[in-house]
């Protein structure tokens, strides 16, 4: 069909459209979207928008949109577009986003994405072409197909009980509180379309005033997939479909809304991001210390005892040396039993597997652990058992035991909290790995809350005496 | 330059902050959950967009629209996510927008479990998603790597407009180890002649995929071809340790590859000659390196968490002209040392007899 009198917001010839004919649209005769294009790009040119427009052109009929207007497109997936919108929208609030669908593309397969694109208020504009039918595909049902109507595939009608009541989209949408402005129009003879163009323009100028989500439902003909002529699919539009989709303004909320939806962002400033991270920060000067040998680490426990923290101190005591680090927490089959558990590799060396399958350091909390772990110590090994929960700790041959009651003492020094520094402090002690003023400069960084340092190196050295008085 | 010690999924997000990455769309899932926590801390906090999506559905179709106008952004999942990110995935490479992806894939096939996996290769590497395209696949194998293989993520999406996935694992995602923070720099590529930003300058671009006449989808279709081939032909990137005078050359990536990493001494101290190639770019593959290295009396090992995906792209790389063995775990069980060393015994003996 051909668009007479062209809106400056259309480009004067169809270059993208394929095939010799520039001038004509690649609609139908009779076809309403043809109507609603014209609408929306007078609507662009009174309102100075097209320039800083973005047009989503669905998967439907329609999908060729980017032929005509004169402003920026993308084409998305097949129900995407709000989702796409809102990519777009949020990247940049200054486009005008318009989001243009028809009723398979927004009410069936896109129906979550038009959902929560309206949920979130995004400060778009939403435009559904309602034609009660699948058109490009050759007029197959649609979510929106009235009761009795016969498609490609309800070929005697569409009835209740086998396909549900044609969805009404608007009365959905204006249930949810962050939208703005819904209305239903309809096209098919001039007292509508006079509506439907007034709508249409406050869709768009409720985005341009960040007013927030604006949802326009246009019922229009297809004439192709009705198997109608045009004035009879205008005749139906309007006796037929008005009945089952009732026109009017089901929310409007924009005169309280004005600027309430701009969502500012900010570009991208490397040296903002660099100073965030800390990326600029000059680096904690490390001591480099050498090992006496790789440590291989298990920590295991209950849940909440503190094990995971346990290795991590530790790893971050190696990271302060220099040394290669890795602490990973338990996985696979390992999970089950009662424990929590994480392993740590300290070297010289890059690490290979952050997985400790055969450990030379292991530490434990309770009496499942020991039972899990203690036939994977490595001969020569360390094994650190906290005596005030483990009540069973039998000697292991070729393996040394170090027995300490790291939760009584945790709670002589005041808290059962820091039964894991006590632990710290033993492992200092057992493997002689790290100087104990070397692991309190790490302990002083390391503990988020500052009042809470004290107690922790307190803990510490209590573990680490006790040990080294032991020996 | 600091260094912190870092989780490998709180360290991708780290790598895109300093990339420039501006906006982050993602849907929970275990394990890559931990990636949209952080976005969703430090986006905001910097004047950046974070949206926490209906589905990875919609939050790769969030990527698609702030891709066209040529800014970076990202999404994260795990694999029954990453399933449903393909229809959009390859939309935007039939589009050309330049993306990054993240898949710590876990266990599947279906609801699987959590646990890590590495079964999702076929998906990454050969286009899970409709029509000839391809996904530039890097695999991090520590945390270090997961910040530094996202910085160079967006660059390769940005030089060759296509979306990039990282595939990690659970555990390269839950390890912690010290990251290096990179320092940011400004974003060298100007995506004006392409792009739709909602301005005058690029009103006139078009972002789409669609290509009604077939003589038109033909040549564009060739021309996403000739892409590929330039990306297969530079960007290769792959590690080797001890490869020269191996008799038996381990291939793995990610967590495996540095199991297999521990394991090369340790065969050698029991008189096996281990090498491994770690391939960082799973696409493109490194298969010319495969095949020069096949050329002499080796044997190759496939070592993988799934029942055997990258061994084809091995086996397809030899051309039968070395013999390539497998081992696998899945379900999230992964291959102790000594069951590898075992496996390395048993191949090099029945090598010799
Ligand atoms: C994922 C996917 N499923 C199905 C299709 C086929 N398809 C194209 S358009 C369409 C329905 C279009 O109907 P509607 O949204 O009402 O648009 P209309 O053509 O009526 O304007 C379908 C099912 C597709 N392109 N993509
Ligand atoms: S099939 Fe229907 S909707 Fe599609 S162009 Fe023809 S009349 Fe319009
Ligand atoms: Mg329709």
């Amino acid at each position: 069909m051909k668009i007479t009198e062209k809106p400056v917001a259309f480009y004067p010839e169809f270059a993208r459209k394929s095939g010799p004919h520039k001038e004509t649209t690649h609609y139908c005769p009779g076809c309403g979207h043809g109507n609603v294009h014209k609408m929306i790009a007078e609507a662009m040119v009174d309102l100075g928008i097209n320039e800083r427009t973005v047009f989503i052109s669905p998967v439907g009929c329609s999908v060729f949109g980017y032929y005509y207007f004169d402003c920026g497109h993308m084409q998305a997936a097949h129900g995407r577009a709000p989702a796409v919108a809102t990519g777009i929208k949020r990247a940049n609030p200054e486009a005008i986003v318009i989001a243009y669908q028809g009723d398979g593309d927004l009410a069936a397969i896109g129906t979550a994405e038009t959902l929560h694109a309206a949920n979130r208020g995004e400060n778009i504009t939403v435009f559904f072409v309602n034609n009660a039918i699948y058109g490009m595909t050759g007029g197959q049902m649609a979510p929106t197909t009235l009761i009795g109507q016969k498609t490609a595939t309800t070929p005697r009608g569409r009835i209740e009980a086998q396909h549900g009541n044609p969805i009404r989209m608007a009365e959905i949408i204006a249930t949810l509180p962050a939208t703005t402005y819904v209305e239903r129009v309809a096209i098919g003879d001039s007292k509508h379309i006079m509506k439907a163009r007034k709508a249409i323009r406050k869709a768009l100028t409720n985005q341009v005033e960040n007013r927030g989500y604006s949802f326009v439902e246009i019922l229009s003909t297809c004439p192709t997939g009705w198997k109608m002529d045009g004035p009879d699919a205008r005749d139906w539009l309007i006796e037929e479909m008005i009945k089952i989709f009732p026109l009017g303004v089901y929310k409007d909320e924009a005169d309280h809304r004005e600027g309430a939806w701009h969502r500012p962002v900010e570009p991208f400033v490397p040296a903002k991001r660099d100073a965030y991270l800390g990326a600029d920060e000059a680096e904690a000067k490390a001591e480099k210390l050498s090992l006496p040998a790789e440590l291989h680490c298990k920590f295991a426990g209950f849940g909440g005892q503190g094990v995971l923290t346990l290795g991590l101190f530790l790893a971050q005591v190696g990271m302060r040396a220099d040394l290669h680090a890795s602490w990973i927490p338990s996985y696979g089959p390992e999970m089950r039993g009662g424990t929590a558990n994480c392993s740590v590799n300290l070297s010289e060396r890059r690490i290979g597997s952050p997985l400790v399958d055969r450990p030379n350091l292991l530490v434990v909390m309770n009496q499942p652990s020991l039972e899990a772990f203690a036939g994977q110590v490595v001969e020569g090994g360390v094994v650190i058992v906290d005596t005030s929960v483990v009540e069973n700790c039998p000697e292991l041959p070729g393996r040394r035991v170090v027995r300490i009651p790291a939760t009584g003492i945790a709670d002589e020094v005041g808290t059962p909290k820091v039964a894991n520094v006590v632990l710290l402090g033993a492992i200092c002690a057992a493997t002689g790995a790290f100087p104990l003023a070397f692991v309190e400069q790490s302990l002083r960084e390391t503990v988020k809350k500052k009042d809470l340092v004290d107690l922790n190196l307190a803990a510490l050295r209590r573990g680490y005496e006790h040990v080294r008085d032991a020996v | 330059m600091s260094r912190k010690f870092m989780k490998g999924n709180d360290a991708i997000v780290v790598g895109a902050l300093q990339a420039g990455c501006r906006a982050y769309y993602g849907y929970p899932i275990t394990p890559a959950s931990e990636i949209a926590h952080a976005a969703s801390q430090h986006f905001p906090a910097l004047g950046g967009t974070f949206i926490q999506a209906e589905s990875e559905v919609a939050a790769i179709n969030m990527v698609y629209g702030t891709a066209g106008m040529g800014i970076r952004t990202m999404t994260a999942s795990s694999s029954p996510g990453f399933s449903l990110k393909q229809e959009g995935l390859s939309y935007i490479a039939g589009a050309e927008l330049p993306c990054v992806v993240v898949n710590v894939s876990r266990g599947g096939p279906g609801l699987g479990n959590i646990a890590p996996e590495q079964a999702d290769y076929f998906q990454v590497t050969k286009g899970g998603g409709h029509g000839n395209y391809r996904l530039i696949a890097l695999a991090p194998n520590c945390a270090q790597e997961m910040c530094d293989l996202t910085v160079l993520a967006f660059d390769l999406a940005d030089t060759y407009r296509n979306p990039v996935c990282i595939l990690a694992d659970g555990f390269t995602g839950q390890m912690m180890e010290p990251v290096t923070v990179p320092l940011a720099r400004p974003v060298p590529f100007d995506h004006t002649s392409w792009c739709v930003r909602g301005d005058a300058e690029t009103h006139r671009n078009l972002i789409s995929s669609i290509y009604l006449e077939s003589e038109d989808l033909e040549r564009h279709n060739l021309k996403l071809d000739e892409k590929y081939r330039r990306i297969a032909r530079d960007e290769v990137r792959f590690e080797e340790y001890r490869v020269e005078d191996a008799d038996l050359i381990v291939v793995a990536f990610g967590i495996v590859s540095r199991i297999v990493y521990s394991t090369v001494d340790q065969a050698r101290e029991q008189g096996l000659k281990v090498g491994l190639l770690r391939p960082i770019t799973l696409w493109p593959f490194p298969s010319a390196r495969i095949a020069e290295l096949a050329a002499r009396d080796v044997r190759f090992l496939s070592a993988e968490l799934s029942t055997g995906q990258m061994v084809e792209d091995v086996r397809l790389a030899v051309e039968g002209r070395a013999p390539v063995h497998f081992y696998g775990r899945c379900g999230g069980m992964v291959p102790g040392s000594e069951e590898l060393l075992a496996e390395y015994g048993k191949i090099l003996e029945g090598g010799r007899s």
